[in-house]
C-alpha cells in the first residue's frame, strides 16, 4: 500500500489520536491487511504508542496482520447457523480447501474465517465469499460453490 | 479534601474523599491481598483478588477494593465466606498458569487453594498487566503491551523499542507476581526474532 | 433543498411532499434488507427497472427499494401498492409477469403469494398472512413504506413531528417526564428504565454531555436493530435528537457495525439529509437547539457492545470495559456524563412524544410496556424480524407467527439472549414476553434474539458453543471471566465428547458462581447463564454423558 494513500486516510481524520480505529478500518478495507510498516506509520502520525496500535490491531477479528488470499471465505458459525448444521459445513470447507479458520493457503487462493452471526439467519447455513452470500448450503453443495473461485 | 469515615473489619477508619477502599485499608494497616495493584499505577481491577464485601444502607455487595471509592459510613468486610471462596477460585485458576509463583503459593495457603485443581497451561503469565502499565505509565516507553483478546490475550514486546530501552531497565521484571519467566521469554523472543 | 426554520415550515414541507404524491399510483416496494439481499434481490431490482423502462411505465409506476419487511425467510419480498399485494421468493424471471399481470391488469399471481404450508390456504395481502397478521407493528411497519435514503419518505410518513413537538411545545423536563411516565425500558439487554438513565445524565455535572446509539448488535441471532437502523435510520435519529434535547447534550455518537455496507451508507445519507433540512446541526428547526452526530464503527468483537467498552472505543482506545462504580451516565466518554441507549430504545422515543405516555403504557404488560422487536432464528419455519406487544406468549411467537418447527420435528427449547441468555424447555411456552418473567425463568430477553431448538439439539453441545464463542469475544482483562470461561469451555468439551468426570457438574457450578459475582463487566457476570439455565432444565443430559 503506498504512502500517499495512507497519508490521505490519516489526513481525512485530521490526524486525531481518537480516530485510530477508524483509520485502521479504512486501511484494512482498502489493503485487506495491515502490514507492520503501515502500523508503524499510523502510530507515528497519530502519536499513539505502537503498543496500543498493536493491541487494537490484534483485538478485533476483522483486522489481519498477514496478507489475505485472493478469495476470502467466511463460514457463518452464529447460533442459528450452528443449529442448522454449520459445523459440518465448516468441516467440509476446511477439507476442500485444506486450511483452517484464520489461515491462508500456500498459493494465496483462499483465506478461511468463521463469522459470528451476520444477521441473515434466513440464509443459514451459509458461506460468504468475497462478500457474496451462498445461502442454505448443504455440505455436499460446497464443492460446486468453491469451484467457481480461481 | 473532605474527610470520610467508614468501618473496615469492625474498625473506624478515617479516609479522604477520592481514596479507594484498598488505600483506606492500607492506611489503617488492614491487609487485603492484591495481584494487579501498584501504588504508582492507575487502578486497574483485573485480578479481582482484592474483592471485599461492602454494606451500604443495609445492602451488601461485593466490590473490588482497589477501584471502589470510599463512601461515608459504609461497612467493609475484607474477609467473609463468599470473599474467601472467590479468592480461592481465582488463585486456583491462576495457579494453572504459574504453579511455582511464590506469591500465588503464599496466598493459596491462606485461602486453601489447590494448586492442581486445573490442568496446567503453557503460559506463565497471569495477565496482571503490571509490566505493561508500568512501562506505559511510569517509564512512558511503551515497550511492552497486550495483544489479542479473551483467552488468547498475551504480553508482547515491540522489538525496536525493546532493543533500545529494555536492557538497562528491566524494572518491570521485579513487579511480576510470577517470577517474570514469561516476560523474559517474550522479550528474548522479540529481540531474537523481531 | 433549503433548510427548515420552524415547526410551521416543517408542516409546509410535509404537505408539499404529500401533495406531489398520488396515493393511488402504483408503487413497487422491493425489500433490500440483508436477508433478501443475500437471496439475490439486486437482480430482482434491476429486472423491475428494465421492465418498467421497456414498457415505458416510468411515469405510471414508482419503484421503492426499502429495508427489511420482516419476512426474510420468504425473500426476496415485493409488495405492490396501493393494493398491498405481497409476493414472495420473487425471481428476476417473475418480473415481466408481475408488471403485465399485477401492475397493468390488477390481477394477483397465485404462484407468488403466500400459501399456508398446513392448510394450503392462500393469502395475497400482508394483512391476511399469519406471519404479519399476528403482529402489532409500530416501528417496523414503516419499513416497506420508506426508502431509507429518502428523508422525504420519512417526512411523508409523519417523520420528525415528534421532534418538532418536543422542541416547540415541551420543555426538556417535560420530555423527560413523558419518557419516564411511559416506562420505556432499554431494549439492549438490561431493560433498564431509559427515563431514569436520562435523568441521571441530565442532572450530572459536566460541561459537555453525550448521547450514544448502541447499534453494535453483537448478539448472534439478533438482527432486528440492523433491520430498523438500515431500513429507517431517521426514526432512530429523531429519537436521539429528542433525547439529546431532554438531557442537554449537543454531541451524539452512533456506534454500529462496519460489516454491513448498506447500514453504513444509509446512516451517512440520513445524517447528511437531516443536516441539509435543518433537523441536525446548529439551530435545529430554528429552535436554538444545537446537536451534531459522529459515526463510529465496531470491527468485530462482542465485548465492544458493552457500555464502558464502547465508550473507550469512541475515545480511540481498546474496547476494554472499565469498572462502573461511578455510572457512565455520570462519567462516560472523556469522563463526561454520557447516555447510551440501544437502537430500538431510541426508535421508540418519537412515538412516545407524539402519542403520549398514556397511549404507550396501554400496550404491554404491567412492567414491560410497548412492543418488542424479536428476531426469530434456528429451527423455525419463518425466520425473520417480528414486532409484538409485550405480553404476547412465546407460543404465539413460535407457532402463530413463526410457523413452528420445520421438518416435522418437535420443539425442545427456546433460547433467548444469546451467549448471555438461557434456554427454557417447551413446557414454558405459555410464558408471556416480559423482561422480568423471562429473567426469572433464566432466559432473559437480551436484545431479542429468539433461537428455536428442535428435538435433535444436544444441550451440552449448545452450551459449549456459547461459551466457546465468549472465549475469544471477551476482552481478557479480568481473571474470573478470562480463566473461568476457558475452564468451563474445556470441561464442557470433555463432557460433550464423552470424557466427563464425576464432579464436573459441581465444578462447573462453582466456577459459574465465582465468574458470576467477581467478573468486571456484565459479559463475565452472565457468561455462565446459558450453562446455569441448561443445568436447571436439562441436567439429565449432562449426567447421562458423565456416567
Ligand atoms: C458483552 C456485552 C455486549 C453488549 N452488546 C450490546 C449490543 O450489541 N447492543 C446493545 O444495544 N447493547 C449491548 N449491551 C448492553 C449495553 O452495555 C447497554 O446496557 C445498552 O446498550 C444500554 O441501552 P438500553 O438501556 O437502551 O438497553 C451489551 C452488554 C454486554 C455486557
Ligand atoms: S468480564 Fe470478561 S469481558 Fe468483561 S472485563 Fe472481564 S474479561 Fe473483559
Ligand atoms: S488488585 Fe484489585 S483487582 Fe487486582
Ligand atoms: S430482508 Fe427482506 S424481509 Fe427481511
Amino acid at each position: 500500500m503506498d504512502n500517499d494513500k495512507i497519508d490521505q486516510i490519516i489526513n481525512k481524520h485530521q490526524g486525531k489520536a481518537s480516530s485510530l480505529i477508524q483509520v485502521l478500518i479504512e486501511i484494512q478495507n482498502q489493503n485487506h491487511w495491515l502490514p507492520k510498516e503501515v502500523l508503524d506509520k499510523v502510530s507515528k502520525k497519530l502519536e499513539v504508542p505502537l503498543t496500543r496500535v498493536m493491541q487494537i490491531a490484534t483485538f478485533y477479528k476483522t483486522f489481519s496482520l498477514i496478507p489475505k488470499g485472493r478469495n476470502e471465505v467466511h463460514v457463518c458459525t452464529g447460533s442459528s447457523c450452528h443449529a442448522r448444521g454449520s459445523a459440518r459445513l465448516l468441516d467440509t470447507v476446511q477439507d476442500l480447501i485444506g486450511i483452517r479458520p484464520g489461515e491462508t493457503d500456500s498459493d494465496s487462493k483462499f483465506s478461511l474465517e468463521t463469522s459470528n452471526c451476520l444477521g441473515c439467519c434466513n440464509l443459514g447455513p451459509e458461506i460468504i465469499i468475497n462478500g457474496k452470500h451462498h445461502a442454505r448450503l448443504t455440505p455436499d453443495q460446497a464443492e460446486d460453490v468453491l469451484k467457481n473461485y480461481k | 479534601m473532605k474527610e470520610i469515615l467508614l468501618q473496615i473489619d469492625g474498625r473506624q477508619v478515617k479516609a479522604t474523599e477520592g481514596m479507594t477502599l484498598l488505600e483506606a485499608a492500607q492506611s489503617a494497616d488492614i491487609f487485603i491481598p492484591t495481584l494487579c495493584h501498584h501504588e504508582k499505577l492507575e487502578p486497574y481491577g483485573g485480578c479481582r483478588l482484592c474483592i471485599v464485601e461492602v454494606e451500604v444502607n443495609g445492602w451488601t455487595k461485593l466490590v473490588v477494593s482497589c477501584v471502589y471509592p470510599v463512601e461515608e459510613n459504609i461497612i467493609v468486610r475484607t474477609r467473609s465466606e463468599k470473599v474467601d471462596k472467590i479468592r480461592k477460585m481465582i488463585l486456583e485458576l491462576l495457579l494453572a498458569h504459574a504453579p511455582d509463583s511464590l506469591q500465588l503459593q503464599a496466598f493459596a495457603k491462606e485461602y486453601g487453594a489447590d494448586r492442581d485443581r486445573f490442568e496446567k497451561e503453557a503460559s506463565f503469565c497471569i495477565h496482571c498487566g503490571l509490566c505493561v502499565r508500568y512501562c506505559a505509565e511510569v517509564k512512558k516507553k511503551h515497550a511492552v503491551g497486550f495483544v489479542n483478546s479473551g483467552a488468547r490475550r498475551e504480553i508482547s514486546f515491540i522489538p525496536e523499542i525493546a532493543a533500545k530501552e529494555c536492557n538497562d531497565c528491566k524494572e518491570c521484571f521485579e513487579l511480576c507476581p510470577t517470577s517474570y519467566l514469561q516476560a523474559v521469554f517474550v522479550l528474548t523472543e522479540a529481540l531474537a526474532f523481531p | 433543498m433549503p433548510r427548515i426554520n420552524s415547526a410551521a415550515e416543517l408542516e409546509e414541507r410535509r404537505s408539499g411532499i404529500l401533495s406531489k404524491r398520488d396515493p393511488d399510483k402504483t408503487c413497487i416496494s422491493i425489500c433490500s434488507g440483508m436477508g433478501c439481499h443475500g437471496l439475490g434481490n439486486d437482480r430482482v431490482i434491476s429486472a423491475f427497472e428494465e421492465e418498467i423502462n421497456k414498457q415505458n411505465l416510468k411515469t405510471k409506476v414508482d419503484i421503492r427499494v426499502t429495508g427489511c419487511h420482516g419476512f426474510c425467510e420468504k425473500g426476496p419480498i415485493v409488495v405492490i401498492y396501493p393494493e398491498e399485494i405481497c409476493y414472495m421468493e420473487v425471481t428476476p424471471e417473475d418480473v415481466p409477469e408481475i408488471i403485465s399481470q399485477t401492475v397493468l391488469e390488477k390481477k394477483v399471481i397465485d404462484r407468488l403469494i403466500y400459501t399456508d404450508p398446513n392448510t394450503g390456504e392462500k393469502a395475497a395481502h400482508q394483512s391476511e398472512i399469519p406471519f404479519y397478521k399476528n403482529q402489532t407493528q409500530y416501528l417496523i411497519s414503516y419499513n416497506p413504506k420508506i426508502d431509507p435514503t429518502s428523508i422525504d419518505d420519512y417526512l411523508a410518513n409523519g417523520g420528525y413531528s415528534g421532534l418538532s413537538k418536543a422542541l416547540f411545545e415541551m420543555s426538556p423536563e417535560q420530555v423527560l417526564e413523558e419518557v419516564k411516565k411511559a416506562n420505556l425500558r432499554g431494549r439492549g439487554g438490561g431493560g433498564f428504565p431509559a427515563g431514569r438513565k436520562w435523568e441521571t445524565a441530565r442532572n450530572a455535572p459536566g460541561k459537555d454531555k453525550y448521547v450514544i446509539v448502541n447499534g453494535h448488535e453483537g448478539e448472534p441471532g439478533a438482527y432486528m436493530d440492523r433491520a430498523i437502523f438500515t431500513g429507517n435510520p431517521h426514526l432512530v435519529l429523531e429519537g436521539l435528537i429528542i433525547g439529546a434535547y431532554a438531557i442537554g447534550s449537543h454531541q451524539g455518537f452512533i456506534y454500529t457495525r462496519h460489516d454491513t455496507p448498506q447500514l453504513k451508507k444509509n446512516i451517512d445519507i440520513a445524517l447528511a439529509k437531516a443536516t441539509e433540512y435543518g433537523l441536525l446541526g446548529e439551530n435545529i428547526l430554528g429552535s436554538g437547539f444545537n446537536f451534531n452526530v459522529e459515526v463510529h464503527f465496531d470491527v468485530g468483537i462482542f465485548v465492544s457492545g458493552e457500555s464502558s467498552a464502547l465508550m473507550s472505543s469512541i475515545e480511540g482506545k481498546n474496547p476494554e470495559p472499565r469498572p462502573k462504580y461511578i455510572r457512565t451516565s455520570v462519567r462516560g466518554v472523556w469522563d463526561m456524563p454520557t447516555n447510551l441507549n440501544n437502537v430500538e430504545t431510541w426508535a421508540n422515543v418519537s412515538q412516545i412524544i407524539n402519542k403520549g405516555a398514556e397511549w404507550y403504557t396501554s400496550i404491554g404488560t404491567e412492567k414491560s410496556k410497548g412492543t418488542k422487536l424479536i428476531s426469530l432464528s434456528g429451527n423455525i419455519v419463518n425466520t425473520g424480524v417480528v414486532e409484538v406487544p409485550f405480553g404476547t406468549t412465546l407460543r404465539e411467537l413460535v407457532y402463530d407467527i413463526g410457523g413452528g418447527v420445520p421438518n416435522g420435528k418437535k420443539l425442545k427449547a427456546i433460547h433467548f439472549g444469546g451467549p448471555m441468555g438461557g434456554s427454557i424447555p417447551e413446557e414454558f411456552l405459555d410464558t408471556p414476553l416480559d423482561f422480568d418473567e423471562l429473567a426469572k425463568l433464566g432466559a432473559p430477553i437480551g436484545a431479542g434474539g429468539l433461537l428455536v431448538l428442535d428435538e435433535d439439539t444436544n444441550m451440552v453441545e449448545k452450551t459449549r458453543f456459547f461459551l466457546d464463542f465468549l472465549v475469544n469475544e471477551s476482552c481478557g482483562k479480568c481473571v474470573p471471566c478470562r480463566e473461568g470461561i476457558r475452564q468451563m469451555a474445556k470441561i464442557l468439551t470433555n463432557i460433550s465428547e464423552g470424557n466427563g468426570k464425576e464432579g464436573d457438574i459441581e465444578l462447573l457450578e462453582e466456577i459459574a458462581e465465582v465468574a458470576g459475582t467477581a467478573s468486571l463487566c456484565a459479559l463475565g457476570k452472565t457468561a455462565s447463564d446459558p450453562l446455569l439455565s441448561s443445568l436447571r432444565y436439562f441436567r439429565d443430559e449432562y449426567e447421562a454423558r458423565i456416567k
